[in-house]
């Protein structure tokens, strides 16, 4: 997704800058995301910028989060209307020459295309559009540009668009506008959602490249793998995770490997995901819970969670860090890695690796962002890629002095809407997200006491207009409808959204808020609209 | 680069920057003067006092945590009356609070008996009035027991400071000063986030982690530092387990970015599940669909999903199996996937939730 | 082995005329204890090992219980643990056990089990401080603070049992009791060798090393097991350090030959190590008769220049050596090898007969 987006306009698709820069840059413009619930500690860095550096702080998010609290200037947009809004302030900060000439013209390409384009977006378009009056997008636009260093950071309600690809291109547009990218205290930040998600990217566990993303398709990089791995290897690009699910509907695909994933409970349009895993031959899941997806499998293998193996995570920022044993595993279950070893083995493939030390060995001699990472190196701290040679200390910040690609490449956008808007039927938007006290689809922290003890059960945001107006009280059960399922769960009114919006977690299996959910896909980038879909709303 | 200035501590000749304080060149030099109050990167409020040192030519003590170094000071640490100073301030503090070690979970990390040894006080000279407050143990997660705490105000700054949680603060004033939420109220019902920094600044046992009581005493834990394994920051913690079991989370200031010692609530209170019931322990088989499943050996295991994985790849060719790796395993598991699927099995059909 | 007895629900053997104690260690159940010493005559003083014992009209005391044929033991009933952790809580009452002040914080069987029965809160008052004893400080090497004392009469077991010097016994009666030597007097103007076997064993902070005071917690501490380097028993110790310093000396529990006893000059005679007389560098003497200091390399040149001289001049046997015999047995080895082999002499001998 991110790495879609910014690989098209930079050239790799990460974290620009490091996390650490946020506290003491003079801007930070925060978009899709909700930092304080979702990534605590960099909300702290933030709050800590804007109290103690005195950092200006941008927020444009259609909730009014924790972070508006310490904003300069809030826009409120309306769901799915966030390239318009980008646009408009390219409008602005165009129009009103702040744009950073020198970098525009020295360092990036597609600059006339994309002021053709967002001429068109001027802030009183753009108030139409999105809801967000035009002075307050101008004295935004004026805000940003007027910074010397400022760092845009965006998590998933950026990406979970089907214009998702576009948002977050709209964001790079804007940072490369005023110059800010390949400085420190800049760049374009996303801030992932999963430990380890930037690293099950780096290591190529995508359908389209090896680790360190190169791709499938180009015949040098191929057999330098097949020389590698002593094996023949595939040319055809693979399924993303949806293109997976829809091919075991339709009989393509028979047999599933599931590693530590529970798409029964995080896939969007639930209903319809199950019926097509049902299709599967074979489905074998390795995990540490018998979680829903586990349940449908034909072989569970228990696995060892953090605590109990060895290895490496890479945080949002390209850092790799070391993850320490420090209990034995539960019974007989086995890290992850010596799980695929054990099946690997029996097909014929021996992958004999004593410790996840040697795995990483080996994938030092065939990730170059990772070739200077040891284990030894990282025992004090970590190193963030690329770091190419053992004596390289890593890289803060990306894109210095040259893009990856060369030139930083403007695409101009037009605001496309969400693939689902409320109507009549569907009078209300949903949105889903975490909360500060859960994780994903729940497995880990609700089964912790105390993230239970602050946060039992999902509820529904309701604003105060629409429960007044529906006679729902706080605290009563509501059921909620989309044209793929209905779920209930209980009311809780606050001006958190706006009226017309409600806002729902995906972390308990009880209110699977994915049965509601709209499968369409970003085209590119092959995410779900998480962010919009249309529902109805009663008592239940 | 401002020039340096020279200072003597303890007849000791000291060059230090201007600005820094007192406590700051003395601990550069690896000069031992004790504190309480002060935690470094949050404002020096002085609160204490045990930090004291004199200076030539000043009218009384100074606290070394909030005076800045000027040129030729003359400074010393270690007096006998300064010792005595020292020991008076820790006497106070003591008899103002509950501090029986003998019940307090702290025993063997708390700063103010670390003192009580350092200075090797033998007795309070005053007597023990302690303010009877009563616990606040209305959450499963911290315990706040206000007797013992000796108002330093490293919580007050962690809350507000350190996390910018704007949630903890003094209130009253003189005797019935106290620390805690708007309101007086307990943790539960004010808008704490659970954080659990100000536990984890807390110097003697008035704040502390409640699942970790009676679990196990500070010498008998083992450390072992680890990635957190929520969200992509990648907090480093220190996993303190005792038979085989997670007795508590802590940050460590030393380890640096990306979280320079703090946590959250899940980083810090939500690894439960970890030890929980529910966990997987044996290989699970479903031999036909629509069959429960059977438990089975791991080479059984290995060679059922072998065999049907052959089965699948003869019939309908390698692009028939895919595998969805996993943004929750470790650099090295999430290679071995993809190296698997791409060269055992044959097909790029690999991905994660990435997207999700 | 026939004999059985049921522990738990389970068929457990025994040996006739163990105890349960015993018998319930060997058939893997742990019952914790604190007046107890190994080897010692059990004298169920401080009943923290309180079993229940089906058909006896109380609780039993598990180290002086002998165990008979078919007996049914319960170690782990709610009652048991009631009782112990009221046993706990009276003990805790009968001085003032703050471990703030206490030097045994952290090496404490009293604390241990208080943590282990989760005492919050004191629930019976503590002795008052007119009360107790006044604490006995006149001696370099032992303190014996009464108030953290529970009787529990393990100093006088490992005294008289344990060391047989007989030093000091239970005196006085009642409320008034006391572990005294002869005539209550201090340890300095008693019978005691100060042989510190009491302090060794001492559950809680009564009987502490003066010379450890301040040097570290238990937690702080490092123990190295080493060979004692007095006589030539060649007792089995720990060495408590911290910061390169030793903080105190105890004997190796169930280790050859000394089984956990150590004598006065093993446990307090390490002084030396401190002393300011040590030698720090070589010295070598000039003309004028008086030492100065040399570096390594000159004092090494410096010897083997003479050593070359000498056998030069008058042959190797001119030339003698004097090893140790409280040197490591590698030291000796390469001393004689160095004669026989570099000299060229068998004149090595050491002071084996003095």
């Amino acid at each position: 997704m991110t790495v879609a987006g910014l690989a098209a306009t930079f050239g790799s698709g990460a974290m620009t800058n490091s996390i650490d820069e946020l506290e003491y840059t003079d801007l930070i413009l925060a978009t899709g995301t909700n930092t304080t619930e979702n990534h605590p500690v960099i909300g702290m860095k933030v709050k800590r910028a804007v109290r103690q550096h005195g950092t200006k702080l941008i927020v444009i998010d259609p909730r009014e989060i924790d972070l508006v609290k310490y904003a300069d200037i809030w826009l409120r947009q309306k769901p799915g209307t966030d390239v318009a809004v980008f646009n408009g302030l390219m409008n602005v900060i165009i129009a009103e020459g702040l744009y950073d000439k020198e970098y525009v013209a020295g360092r990036t390409e597609g600059f006339e295309a994309l002021k053709e384009v967002v001429a068109k977006y001027t802030p009183e378009a753009v108030e139409k559009i999105s809801g967000v009056p035009a002075e307050d997008l101008k004295k935004a636009a004026r805000l940003y540009a007027g910074a010397a260093r400022a760092s845009i950071i965006y998590a998933m309600g950026i990406t979970q668009h089907t214009t998702g690809t576009d948002n977050v291109k709209s964001t790079a547009n804007l940072a490369m506008l005023c110059g800010n990218v390949g400085i420190e205290g800049g760049g374009v930040n996303p801030l992932r959602g999963q430990n380890n998600v930037q690293g099950a990217c780096d290591m190529g566990a995508l359908p389209n490249v090896y680790p360190a993303y190169q791709p499938v398709a180009n015949d040098d990089v191929r057999k330098k793998f097949e020389a590698a791995w002593k094996a023949a290897l595939s040319a055809k690009p693979g399924l993303t995770l949806m293109e997976i699910m829809a091919a075991a509907g339709s009989g393509k695909v028979k047999a599933l490997y599931v590693m530590g994933e529970n798409p029964l409970l995080s896939d969007p349009d639930l209903q319809h995901v199950k019926k097509e895993l049902q299709k599967l031959e074979l489905m074998i899941v390795q995990d540490i819970f018998l979680t829903e997806t586990a349940q449908m499998a034909d072989v569970v293998l228990p696995a060892c969670a953090f605590a109990e193996k060895e290895g490496t995570f890479t945080n949002t920022e390209r850092r790799v860090q070391r993850v320490r044993k420090a209990l034995e595993p539960p019974g007989e279950a086995k890290a992850d890695w010596e799980i695929i070893c054990g099946i690997s083995g029996k097909m014929g493939y021996p992958m004999a690796y004593a410790s996840a030390r040697e795995i990483c060995e080996e994938v030092r001699t065939v990730t170059p962002s990772y070739a200077g990472i040891t284990y030894e190196r990282l025992e004090k701290e970590g190193l963030q890629w690329p770091c190419p040679t053992v004596s390289h200390a890593g890289t803060k910040f990306l894109h210095k002095d040259k893009f990856s690609r060369g030139l930083g490449l403007f695409t101009a956008l037009e605001h496309i809407p969400p693939n689902e808007l409320p109507d009549q039927e569907y009078p209300f938007l949903l949105s889903t997200g975490r909360v500060l006290y859960h994780y994903h689809t729940g497995t880990m922290t609700t089964r912790a006491r105390g993230p239970v003890e602050r946060c039992p059960e999902s509820l529904v945001e309701i604003h105060p207009e629409d429960a007044e107006r529906l006679g729902i009280a706080d605290g009563q059960k509501v059921k909620v409808t989309s044209r793929r399922g209905k779920v209930e769960a209980k009311a809780h009114i606050t001006e958190k959204s706006a009226p017309g919006s409600i806002f729902m977690n995906f972390h308990f299996n009880e209110a699977p808020v994915n049965f509601l959910t709209n499968p369409a896909l970003d085209p590119i980038g092959k995410i779900p609209e998480y962010k919009v879909c249309a529902v109805k709303l009663e008592a239940a | 680069m401002d020039k340096k200035i020279t200072v003597t501590i303890d007849g000791q000749e000291v060059s230090a920057d201007p600005g820094q304080t007192i406590l700051e060149a003395a601990r550069n030099q690896g000069i031992y003067i004790p504190t309480l109050c002060h935690y470094s990167r949050t404002t020096n409020v002085g609160a204490c006092r045990v930090c004291v040192v004199e200076v030539e030519n000043a009218r009384s003590y100074v606290a070394s945590c909030c005076a800045p170094i000027t040129p030729g000071m003359v400074i010393r640490t270690n007096t006998p009356a300064i010792r005595a100073a020292q020991r008076m301030i820790v006497e106070l503090m003591w008899s103002s609070g509950d501090h029986n070690c003998l019940t307090c979970e702290q025993n063997g990390a708390c700063e103010l008996q670390d003192l009580v040894y350092r200075l090797q006080i033998d007795k309070p000279r005053f007597p023990i009035e302690h303010p009877a407050y009563g616990p606040d143990s209305t959450n499963t997660m911290i315990t706040r027991d206000l007797n013992k705490c000796i108002l330093c105000g490293r919580c007050v700054r962690a809350c507000n400071e350190i996390q910018v949680n704007e949630v903890l603060d003094f209130a009253n004033r003189g005797s019935y000063a106290k620390v805690g939420p708007a309101f007086d109220a307990d943790y539960i019902d004010s808008a704490c986030v659970f954080c659990g920094e100000c536990a984890q600044v807390c110097p003697t046992g008035a704040i502390t982690f409640k699942q970790a009581k009676f679990a196990g005493r500070p010498w008998e834990l083992a450390k072992t530092r680890t990635t957190c394994a929520y969200c992509g920051v990648g907090c480093q913690i220190d996993l303190y387990t005792k038979d085989n079991k997670i007795v508590k989370v802590m940050g460590n200031r030393e380890y640096g970015q990306p979280n320079e010692g703090s946590l959250c609530v899940k980083g810090r209170f939500g690894m439960d599940f970890i030890s929980h019931p529910d966990r997987l322990t044996k290989p699970l088989i479903r031999r036909r669909k629509g069959e429960d499943f059977q438990e089975a050996a791991w080479d059984e295991a290995y060679a059922f999903i072998a065999e049907r994985l052959a089965a699948v790849k003869k019939e309908y060719g390698p692009d028939s199996i895919a595998g969805l790796s996993s943004a929750r395993c470790t650099n090295e598991e999430n290679y071995l996937f993809q190296k698997f699927l791409r060269g055992a099995i044959g097909t790029n059909n690999v991905d994660h939730c990435a997207r999700l | 082995m026939s004999d059985t007895f049921i522990l738990n629900g389970k068929e457990t053997p025994y040996t006739p005329g163990q105890m349960i104690l015993e018998a319930a260690k060997n058939g893997g159940i742990e019952i914790p204890t604190l007046c107890y010493l190994k080897g010692s005559t059990p004298t169920g003083a401080c009943r923290i090992c309180l079993v229940e014992v089906k058909g006896a009209r109380s609780l039993m005391a598990a180290c002086s219980t002998p165990v008979t044929p078919g007996m049914e033991v319960f170690t782990e009933t709610a009652l048991v643990h009631q009782a112990r952790k009221l046993n706990v809580e009276l003990l805790l009452s009968s001085g003032t056990h703050n471990c703030l002040v206490c030097e045994a914080n952290g090496n404490c069987r009293l604390q241990d089990l208080a943590y282990f029965y989760k005492i919050t809160d004191l629930r019976f008052e503590e002795k008052a401080a007119s009360d107790i004893y006044p604490k006995e400080d006149q001696n370099p090497l032992i303190v014996r603070d009464f108030s953290r004392c529970i009787l529990c009469g393990r100093c006088v077991q490992a005294c008289n049992e344990v060391m047989v010097n007989r030093a000091i016994s239970q005196g006085y009666r009642g409320k008034e009791s006391k572990i005294v030597t002869g005539g209550d007097l201090p340890y300095h103007e008693s019978e005691c060798v100060f042989c510190g076997q009491c302090v060794e064993v001492c559950p809680v902070g009564a009987l502490t090393e003066k010379k450890a005071k301040g040097l570290g917690r238990p937690w702080e501490i490092k123990k190295i097991r080493t060979t004692c380097p007095y006589c030539g028993v060649g007792c089995q110790q720990w060495l408590h350090v911290k910061d390169g310093k030793i903080v105190k000396v105890t004997a190796v529990e169930d280790a050859q030959p000394n089984q956990g006893r150590l004598c006065v000059k093993g446990r307090f005679a390490y002084d030396f190590i401190y002393s300011e007389e040590r030698l720090k560098t070589p010295l070598i003497r000039e003309a004028n008769g008086e030492f100065r200091e040399a570096s390594w390399d000159e004092a090494l040149d410096l010897v083997a220049e003479k050593f070359k001289e000498i056998i030069k001049k008058d042959g190797p046997d001119a030339i003698a050596g004097v090893s140790c015999a409280r040197s490591i047995n590698e030291d000796s080895y390469q001393m004689q090898k160095f004669f026989r082999a570099v000299i060229g002499t068998n004149n090595i001998d050491h002071c084996a007969r003095t």
